[in-house]
């Protein structure tokens, strides 16, 4: 057998895991969609001497309107159900956008938002994708409930700021329409391989096309999603045009120092990151259906 | 301790019941335990695709699910394709095409092929090589493969 020996619960409500998380803490490990953690514990990366298995629990997979016009998202709920959610790409265009991304559909079919977020792989597509969106997560324990906006949520490499007795059961993700643009882009080897790195952006625009807001995210390339800043910071007040879409690429080389590894070296990560970051600004800037070409 | 379930579920129209070890995956016991060896286990680590099946009507690894977590659900295997002697027109396709060599991959890819076509019936070339690059073939180059499955899709279009 592959993964080596562990307690198994499957709870059947909140309170139930949340007990079970209280009592075992660092010593158990929350099982999703397990799309992640079950190749760890096959090759014995990871052994859990508790698995808690939240599959069985009704009431943490949805996706709902929230009053604000923004989305309430339950952890569980497959990324394959908010690929095919009018409601997602109606209210959070990006997400719509990032989901095919994400590994193949066998694995979209199982994997959950949730799952993605408590597991934190700097290369993936959900937490780049809260992060450019302001999501704020709703983490839960024994002792309580609190919320976490994603830029305090991302700690390092697989790292979260999810204490051992918490539990992710919902985010809430804000909606972005109107005069939003966005644009995601990310490089890998294969259709479904892990992004080599990749980039996010969010452009709000006025009627004359000047950028009011702008929200650039770049990924794989550190221990968690970034924001970058300085890109942020040029592109507000511009037009967008050509030489502050370079100008933005080149602020997000310098900002960042990603690792090498046997899938890419940190130069390639850096450069390539600039270039999609640019590829993405171009993205958002493309004329939407029912718009004119300008 | 937990470390032994009972489960109960479907496979292929039929009901089994069965106490398995908690950390045995679901591809161990379709195969170990159920003797239903047409599934294969490649890489169980969720890359290759060998092990894909039909959960509650979802193409999932096998590999990366537990048995237990199989409890009440309805499964197909590529046993459960064939109607008696009649091959399944995507079996069919792959046979006429040459789409499997050594057939290592085969069921894995005949899963696959089965939700998407469900999803995408008249898929073009492009969408049929995403929807199966999933699934590792290391013999055919792929051409083969997908040629079967567009044959499928343009038998039933």
């Amino acid at each position: 057998m592959k993964p080596a020996r562990f307690d198994y619960y499957s709870p059947d409500s909140p309170n139930e895991a949340l007990e079970l998380l209280g009592q075992y803490g660092d010593d158990a490990k929350i099982l999703a969609g397990g799309q992640s953690l079950m190749p760890m514990m096959n090759m014995r990366l990871v052994r859990p001497k508790v698995v808690i298995d939240i599959n069985r629990i009704a009431g943490l997979s949805h996706i709902s309107p929230r009053p604000d016009g923004g989305l309430a998202v339950g952890a569980m709920t497959r990324q394959r159900e908010l690929e095919r959610s009018a409601l997602v790409l109606e209210t959070a265009p990006l997400l719509s956008l990032a989901i095919p991304y994400i590994g193949h559909f066998q694995i979209r079919n199982r994997g959950t938002v949730g799952g993605s977020l408590a597991h934190s792989d700097p290369a993936a597509e959900i937490p780049a994708v809260c992060l450019t969106l302001d999501t704020e997560f709703e983490l839960a324990s024994s002792a309580g409930e609190r919320t976490v906006k994603a830029e305090d949520f991302f700690l390092n490499h697989l790292t979260t700021a999810l204490e051992p007795a918490e539990l992710l059961t919902q985010i809430r993700i804000p909606q972005t329409v109107g005069n939003w643009r966005w644009g995601f882009q990310e490089v890998c080897r294969r259709d479904g391989d892990f992004a080599l790195v990749g980039a996010a952006t969010m452009l709000r625009l006025d009627d004359r096309g000047i950028c009011l807001e702008s929200r650039i995210t770049a990924f794989g390339a550190g221990g968690t999603p970034m924001r970058m800043n300085a890109a942020e910071n040029h592109l507000s007040g511009s037009s967008v045009n050509a030489d502050d879409r370079s100008e933005a690429a080149r602020l997000v080389s310098d900002a960042l120092d990603p690792i090498s590894d046997i899938h890419a070296s940190a130069k390639y990560r850096q450069d390539v990151a600039g270039v999609m970051v640019r590829r993405a600004l171009e993205q958002a800037l493309l004329p939407m259906e029912g718009e004119d070409a300008a | 301790m937990t470390t032994e379930r009972k489960i109960r579920l479907t496979v292929n129209g039929k009901a089994y019941e069965s106490l398995v070890p908690v950390r045995m995956t679901l591809v161990d016991f379709l195969r170990g335990e159920l003797d239903l060896t047409g599934t294969h286990v490649g890489c169980e680590h969720g890359v290759c695709g060998a092990c894909t099946i039909l959960v509650d009507g979802s193409a999932m690894r096998s590999c990366l699910m537990l048995a237990v977590q199989a409890d009440g659900a309805n499964l197909m295997t590529v046993e459960g394709l064939a109607e008696g002697p009649e091959l399944h027109p995507l079996q069919r396709a792959f046979q006429r095409n040459h789409a499997l060599q050594c057939g290592f991959c085969t069921p894995g890819l005949l899963m696959t092929a089965y939700e998407f076509l469900r999803d995408t019936s008249s898929p073009t070339e492009e969408q049929v090589r995403e929807g199966i690059s999933g699934n590792i073939c290391r013999c055919t180059g792929y051409a083969p493969i997908v040629q079967a499955i567009l044959d499928v899709s343009q038998e039933a279009g």
